[in-house]
C-alpha cells in the first residue's frame, strides 16, 4: 500500500477533507482545554510514562501475578500466541456453550485480529454495540479511528446507512433521532445476546482484575445481561498496581475527547454469580517489540487517539488511508514493526513537526521513531529505489564542500532558465500543488562576502 | 494450546526482562480545590448530570418524591427502598432481563469525586448490576460526607477491591459518534441525578 495515493483520493473532495481536519481539531482543542486545567499534567505524563517503562520491563512476572490473582478470583485465564489463536479460543468457547449472538464492545484488539468475519464464518451474529462502530460496520468499512470510528461520516451518510438497516424516516439525519434509533435497535440486540466480548483498557496485576472505559455504556451493558464475558486484552495492557488507575483513568478521557473522565470506568474482578468470566491473553507481535530497544515504548499506547486528533497528515488523509487498523502516528509505527512490507510509507505520512509526541499521554517518543523507521526501512531496501538513490546521491552532495557549491551555483543558473513543464514535473514532488520560489541570485555564503555582519548597524 | 502459548509468551518476555528500571516514587503534587463540593457539582453538570444536595434522609425523601423522573415512573428498581420505594418483582429479579422495562434505578453509592463529578458504585448493596445502566433514568445516592478530591485519592480510598463489579460513573450515557454532536442518552441511562446526602 502506498499512503500518499491513498491520501490523494482522500484529498480530491477537497470540502470533505476541510471538514474532517476541522472535526478533529475540535476534539484536539477540547483535550487542550483539560490538559491546561491541571497544574500537574505534564507530572502526570512523565509518571504514566515511568509506569509503562516498568511494565514493557518486567512484563513476563506482572503477566504470572495478573493470572494468579484473576484465577484466585475465578477468572478463567487464556493465553494466545498470534491472532489466529485468539479468534480460535474466542471460538471455541462460544460453541462449547452453544452461542450464536454475541454483543462486542469496541476492541482494537479484536478489531486487529479480524475477529468478527472469523466468528462470522462460524455462524455466529456478532453485534458491535458503540454507536460509531455499528455504523461502520452496517455499512461493511473498518472503524477509520480508534475512539472516534465513524469520524469519517457525514450525519447524512448515516441517515441513509440507518434508512436501509434499521428503517428510519428516508433523508432523516439529526444524530438525536439518529442515535435514538440506534438506542433501540441495539437495546433488543443486548437483550437477546449469549456472550457479550469487550477489550481492556487496563489490567491490574496486583489484584488481577481489569478496567474498561466507555462513555456509552455499551460494554457494561454487554456484559450485565448475558451469562458469559469474554474480554481480550493484548499482554501490553497491564499495570502493576490498582493505584496506578489514577494516573491513567485521569489521562486517558481528557487526552481521547477532552472530559474529565470516561461516562463509565467499569472494574471487573469476578463473574457474576453463577456465570462466567473469561480473559485472553494476547501476544500476536508484542513480545517482540517488547525486546525492540528502538520501539518497545509504542507498547506504552493507551489508544486515546490524541496523536490522530492533531496529527496534520492524519486530519487531512483520513484514517483509512493508512489501510492499518490503528492509523495516525502510533499506528503508523505499529504497522511497519508488524508488517515493514506491507506499510513501509506509513513513517513517510509525517511532517515530523512532533505535535504527536507533545500531546501522547504516555510520553511515546511517536515523530523520533518515525525518524528512525525511515533509515531502517531504507536499510531494508524496503523504499522505492528512487528514493534510496536520490538520498544516497543527496547524502554526497550535501556531504562535501564543493559537490555542495557546484550543485547551488549549477542550480541558481540553470533553473530559471528552465521551462515550467521541466521544473513542476513528475519529478519534483516539491513541486506539485505549490509554487516554487524564486530562485535567488547569490547565495548566503556570497551574500556574506559581499556584506559581512557590521556591529555597528545594530 | 494455551499451556504451550503462555510458556513461549511467557519465556520471549523473561528473554528481554531488565531488573534496572524501577517503579516511580511519590506522587507529583495534584490539584486541591478549595471547594470540592461545589467542584463536583461543576462538573456533574458539565458532564451532563444532576447534582441534588440535601441535609438527611428525610429530606431526601421528599425531594425524591417530586422529581419528575420518580413521578412518572411506571417500573422502578430501587436498591434505597426507604428513599423510593421500587416495584417488588424488579428489586428481587434474579434474571438481569426482568429490569427490561425499568424506567428508573435507584442504587447507593459509596463515594464522589470533586475532580470529574464521578461516583463510585459497586455491586455490594445491588441486586442486578445491569440496572446501572438498562434503566432509562438513573438516581444515585451517595454520602455526602464520604469524597475524594481526585483519582488518586479516590484509588486509596478504595484500597483494594473485594466485588465483582465496581465502576466511576460520571454523568448520564453518552455519544458524539455522529459528527461529534453530544447526544445524552446513548445506551444505559438517559439522565443521571446524584443526590448528596448530609
Amino acid at each position: 500500500m502506498e499512503h500518499a495515493i491513498n491520501a490523494d483520493r482522500f484529498t480530491a473532495d477537497a470540502e470533505r477533507t476541510g471538514w474532517h481536519d476541522q472535526a478533529l481539531w475540535f476534539v484536539r482543542v477540547k483535550r487542550d482545554r483539560m490538559a491546561n486545567a491541571l497544574p500537574e499534567w505534564e507530572a502526570l505524563r512523565t509518571r504514566a510514562a515511568a509506569i509503562k517503562a516498568y511494565v514493557n520491563a518486567n512484563l513476563a512476572e506482572l503477566l504470572e501475578r495478573f493470572e494468579t490473582q484473576a484465577q484466585a478470583r475465578g477468572i478463567v485465564v487464556h493465553w494466545a500466541e498470534t491472532a489466529e489463536d485468539h479468534n480460535r479460543i474466542v471460538l471455541d468457547l462460544l460453541r462449547s456453550r452453544g452461542v450464536t449472538r454475541v454483543v462486542k464492545s469496541k476492541s482494537m484488539l479484536t478489531e486487529e485480529c479480524h475477529l468478527n468475519p472469523y466468528l462470522e464464518k462460524h455462524g455466529i451474529e456478532v453485534v458491535d454495540t458503540d454507536l460509531g462502530e455499528r455504523i461502520v460496520q452496517l455499512r461493511k468499512e473498518p472503524p477509520s479511528h480508534i475512539v472516534l470510528p465513524a469520524i469519517h461520516l457525514k450525519k447524512e451518510e448515516v441517515g441513509e446507512t440507518f434508512r436501509e438497516h434499521l428503517g428510519t424516516e428516508p433523508g432523516a439525519s439529526d444524530p438525536q433521532y439518529l442515535t435514538e434509533a440506534a438506542r433501540g435497535h441495539l437495546r433488543e440486540k443486548f437483550l437477546a445476546a449469549q456472550a457479550g466480548i469487550t477489550g481492556v483498557n487496563f489490567a491490574i496485576a496486583e489484584t488481577g482484575g481489569f478496567v474498561v472505559c466507555t462513555n456509552e455504556g455499551n460494554a457494561d451493558l454487554g456484559v450485565s445481561l448475558p451469562p458469559i464475558h469474554i474480554a481480550c486484552m493484548g499482554i501490553e495492557k497491564l499495570l502493576p498496581r490498582l493505584e496506578d488507575l489514577g494516573v491513567f483513568t485521569r489521562l486517558l478521557a481528557r487526552s481521547a475527547t477532552g472530559q474529565p473522565v470516561t461516562t463509565y470506568t467499569s472494574h471487573f474482578h469476578a463473574p457474576r454469580p453463577g456465570c462466567e468470566l473469561h480473559v485472553v491473553l494476547v501476544d500476536a507481535g508484542r513480545s517482540e517489540i517488547a525486546a525492540n530497544p528502538a520501539y518497545r515504548e509504542a507498547l506504552n499506547c493507551i489508544r486515546c487517539g490524541a496523536c490522530m486528533n492533531t496529527c496534520p497528515v492524519y486530519r487531512r488523509s483520513g484514517g483509512f488511508s493508512y489501510e492499518s487498523t490503528v492509523p495516525g502516528p502510533i499506528g503508523s509505527v505499529l504497522g511497519p514493526l508488524r508488517e515493514p512490507k506491507k506499510y513501509h510509507s506509513l513513517p513517510y505520512a509525517c511532517t515530523l513537526c512532533g505535535s504527536c509526541t507533545d500531546v501522547c499521554p504516555v510520553r511515546i517518543p511517536l515523530h523520533h521513531q518515525l525518524l528512525s523507521f525511515r533509515q531502517t526501512l531504507a536499510e531494508k531496501k524496503l523504499i522505492p529505489w528512487t528514493k534510496r538513490v536520490g538520498m544516497r546521491l543527496t547524502g554526497k552532495m550535501l556531504g562535501s564542500g564543493w559537490a555542495y557549491r557546484l550543485t547551488g551555483r549549477l542550480a541558481r543558473w540553470w533553473v530559471p532558465k528552465l521551462p515550467r513543464f521541466l521544473v513542476y514535473s513528475r519529478l519534483n514532488a516539491w513541486g506539485k500543488q505549490r509554487e516554487l520560489p524564486p530562485m535567488p541570485k547569490r547565495s548566503f555564503r556570497e551574500l556574506y562576502r559581499i556584506e559581512p555582519p557590521d556591529d555597528r548597524r545594530r | 494450546m494455551t499451556d504451550d502459548a503462555r510458556r513461549r509468551i511467557l519465556e520471549r518476555l523473561k528473554r528481554v526482562r531488565r531488573a534496572d528500571v524501577p517503579l516511580p516514587g511519590e506522587l507529583p503534587e495534584t490539584i486541591v480545590f478549595d471547594d470540592p463540593r461545589a467542584k463536583f457539582a461543576e462538573m456533574l453538570r458539565l458532564v451532563g448530570g444532576t447534582p441534588l444536595d440535601v441535609a438527611d434522609r428525610d429530606a431526601a425523601r421528599a425531594m425524591l418524591a417530586e422529581l419528575p423522573v420518580v413521578r412518572q415512573a411506571k417500573q422502578i428498581v430501587s436498591y434505597v427502598p426507604d428513599l423510593v420505594p421500587g416495584t417488588p418483582e424488579l428489586d428481587t429479579a434474579d434474571d438481569p432481563h426482568a429490569l427490561a422495562g425499568a424506567d428508573l434505578a435507584v442504587c447507593p453509592a459509596e463515594f464522589w469525586v470533586a475532580e470529574n463529578g464521578a461516583v463510585w458504585v459497586t455491586d455490594r448493596q445491588i441486586g442486578q448490576r445491569v440496572s446501572l445502566f438498562l434503566a432509562q433514568h438513573l438516581i444515585l445516592i451517595v454520602p455526602g460526607s464520604q469524597w475524594a478530591m481526585q483519582m488518586h485519592d479516590a484509588y486509596r480510598r478504595i484500597g483494594s477491591i473485594d466485588r465483582p463489579f465496581g465502576g466511576f460513573i460520571s454523568g448520564p450515557s453518552k455519544t458524539a459518534d455522529i459528527e461529534q454532536s453530544l447526544v445524552i442518552g446513548a445506551h444505559g441511562a438517559r439522565s443521571l441525578h446524584v443526590v448528596r446526602i448530609g
